[in-house]
């Protein structure tokens, strides 16, 4: 028996390490080099390809005022969608989950639909849409921190990235509230609570698990995106830490890949510490005070 | 508080689940759903309740039509099967929410919940969630949830169904014992018909939406002026078989079979249509008579417990009845049997109506 048990616990992580391999050495290949002059494989080594040269010359670039810049900005961007989809999304997959109302399945499909569209596809219609909204007073381009949502500017983008991540969210907490016991809610308006009051003490707090992992994809959606903010910031150095990175790559002659390592793992970091924080949420498994339907 | 039903209808589409239905509860009654599942005691409960709203139809509280009246503004408290409790409140909190959405002082809330939970025998979990309790200390929180805010209606929906046996007896009683002591109208729905008639003043039986019966228990049992109310109430169910009504003499007699029995003059059915009817005995009412009864050899015997149900065969017939375990009567044994022919029921094969109480 005994020798057969060690064996069946050895392979899986067997297994496991052989295909977290790859992974695994990029990540050591990205962490070793942001701290050397170059490398061979994982190996630091100095201009001449002795081993050494370990320098902290590549982390310069957060001493530079630009990068402050777009780190706020990706900050604003990521807190701004995250924000925006996460309650959007409470409201609207309540409704859809326990209101009826006309156009309720049309609604459910049609979001599905546009989820399904390729962002690239709706660039040069979203660009006309922002310019139109730059015309609006105030709310164009007259508003602090983050710009206005017209064209050019941070809550533009905003905008845009939630209406693109808005089915997911929509669709993934209709399903959570679609789990929650109706007789629970029905209890509570019994109690005297309104509707809004039983959505907002009674239902949400038993979706914890799914606004917590909404908020972490929202979160790295906005921070890790390239594509919109690039499209519609006119000056990349200044837009988001993703543009900065691809400018980095682009405008550099030849490219210090050490250098791009850092301000790639600079920002995974944000990341990480978000996730450490809000995984309590993910992995919790709910005692419930329900018994028998569910 | 009195409530008046009218009429009341429930359509979800093209599936009606309450039909027509009208009652009329007097203030402080204990009245019992009592119907086979889907047949919409709770649809109904929940209308009572202002969950869903009617189709057709009126609820009236005292004098005051609330078919559009809010259900945080009709007064009333509810327990559901699942409990419902709220999961991520402690014991007390959710004892006390009721209150606090009533915008109650603090002290209030504090000394409410913990006379409330004393009542309930809860009073030393007020800070354990949910989770942490047992089916039926859950079921005593939510019962307790149901009677803080002082209701005027109180609404159970299958309250003791998850509940293990011994301990569904006795919150029966202790459910039945609040709801004397506070006098608090009551609606208490179930498909144990147990439960309804040991608890409930009057019980309405629905099928399939239809309101049967509204009567006490009682009569529900002796009178039943339906044939689905004979078979429904009463454990074991009543034995049911055709039987050929005769006059002689200026007597009446029933055959069943090659078995001639004398219908008392008190229990003569009502306009017998072409001499047959469904006649009905229940099984506590067919006693063992080595003098008088007829003669009936014994199918199989099966245990109850304080009973043997014994199974026998009459004409082409199986009759159900009950005996002392300490008869010994195995299969195979002849013996004679006599009905109590003051308890016999009669409907008729068409309408499946009563033909003694209609
Ligand atoms: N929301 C709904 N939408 C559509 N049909 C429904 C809905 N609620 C109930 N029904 C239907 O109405 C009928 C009555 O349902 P109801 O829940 O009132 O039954 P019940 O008597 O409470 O049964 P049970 O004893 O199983 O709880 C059923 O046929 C059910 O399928
Ligand atoms: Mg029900």
């Amino acid at each position: 028996m005994k020798p057969k048990t060690v064996f069946s616990k050895i392979v899986p992580y067997l297994l496991l390490i052989i295909i977290t391999l790859p992974i695994i050495v990029g990540y050591s290949w990205i962490i070793i080099s942001t701290f050397s002059t170059k490398t061979h494989g994982l190996m630091p080594v100095d201009r001449a390809g002795n081993f050494g040269g370990l320098t902290l010359s590549n982390w310069n670039f957060i001493f530079e005022p630009e990068i402050w810049l777009v780190t706020f900005n990706t900050t604003i961007l990521a807190i701004g969608l995250t924000l925006g989809v996460v309650v959007v999304s409470m409201m609207a997959g309540y409704a859809l989950s326990r209101i009826k109302f006309p156009g309720r399945k049309a609604f459910l499909s049609m979001t599905l639909i546009l989820h399904a569209f390729p962002t690239v596809t709706l660039l040069i219609a979203i660009y006309f849409v922002l310019k139109w909204i730059s015309g609006i007073p105030i709310l164009g381009r007259g508003l602090p921190i983050i710009g206005g949502f017209g064209y050019n500017t941070l809550g533009g983008v905003i905008l845009v990235s939630m209406a693109l991540q808005l089915p997911l969210g929509i669709w993934l907490m209709k399903g959570f509230f679609d789990n929650v016991s109706w007789d629970m809610e029905r209890a509570s308006l019994i109690d005297g609570c309104s509707r809004f009051r039983t959505w907002r003490e009674i239902m949400i707090p038993q979706i914890k698990p799914g606004i917590a992992a909404l908020s972490i994809f929202s979160f790295i959606q906005g921070w890790g995106s390239f594509i919109i903010p690039y499209s519609f910031m006119v000056n990349a150095n200044k837009a988001t830490v993703a543009t900065y990175l691809n400018n980095l790559l682009s405008e550099t002659a030849p490219t210090n890949y050490s250098m791009v390592a850092a301000v790639g793992l600079f920002q995974l970091l944000p990341v990480l510490v978000f996730y450490i924080f809000t995984q309590k949420y993910l992995l919790s498994i709910f005692a419930g005070g329900v018994k028998g339907s569910s | 508080m009195t409530i008046t039903i009218n009429n009341l209808v429930k359509k979800f589409g093209s599936v009606t689940a309450v039909d027509k239905v009208n009652l009329d509860i007097k203030d402080g009654e204990f009245v019992a759903f009592l119907g086979p599942s889907g047949c919409g005691k709770t649809t109904t409960l929940l209308m009572i309740a202002g969950i869903y709203k009617p189709s057709d139809g009126d609820i009236i509280f005292d004098d005051r039509k609330v078919n559009d009246l809010p259900p945080k503004d009709r007064e009333i408290g509810m327990v559901f099967q699942s409990y419902a409790l709220y999961p991520h409140m402690s014991v007390y909190q959710n004892l006390s929410y009721p209150l606090r959405l009533k915008k109650r002082p603090k002290e209030e809330m504090k000394r409410e919940a913990q006379r409330i939970a004393d009542l309930m025998g809860i009073g030393h979990l007020l800070n354990r969630k949910p989770g942490q309790l047992s089916g039926g200390q859950q079921q005593r929180v939510a019962l307790g949830r149901a009677l803080i805010k002082k209701p005027k209606l109180l609404l159970f929906d299958e309250p003791l169904s998850n509940l293990d046996a011994r301990l569904r007896i006795s919150m029966r009683s202790e459910i039945k014992r609040l709801q004397r002591e506070l006098g608090i109208t009551s609606i208490y729905v179930t498909h144990d018909q147990i439960e309804a008639l040991t608890m409930a003043d009057r019980i309405a039986v629905i099928k399939n939406g239809v309101l049967q019966a509204f009567t006490d228990p009682e009569s529900l049992h002796d009178r039943p002026k339906t044939l689905f109310i004979a078979e429904f109430i009463g454990n074991p169910p009543m034995n049911l078989f055709v039987a050929e009504i005769k006059s002689e003499n200026g007597k009446l007699y029933a055959i069943i079979g090659d078995v001639k029995i004398e219908i008392p003059d008190v229990r003569r059915p009502k306009k017998v249509v072409n001499g047959n009817v469904r006649m009905g005995i229940r099984p506590q009412d067919i006693l063992i008579d080595e003098k008088e009864g007829f003669d009936t050899e014994i199918l199989f015997v099966e245990p109850m417990g304080r009973d043997d149900l014994i199974v026998c065969k009459v004409g082409d017939m199986q009759i159900h009845f009950l005996v002392d375990p300490t008869t010994n009567l195995k299969a195979g044994n002849k013996i004679k049997l006599k009905f109590n022919m003051q308890k016999c029921q009669y409907f008729d094969m068409e309408t499946d109506l009563s033909l003694l109480w209609n």
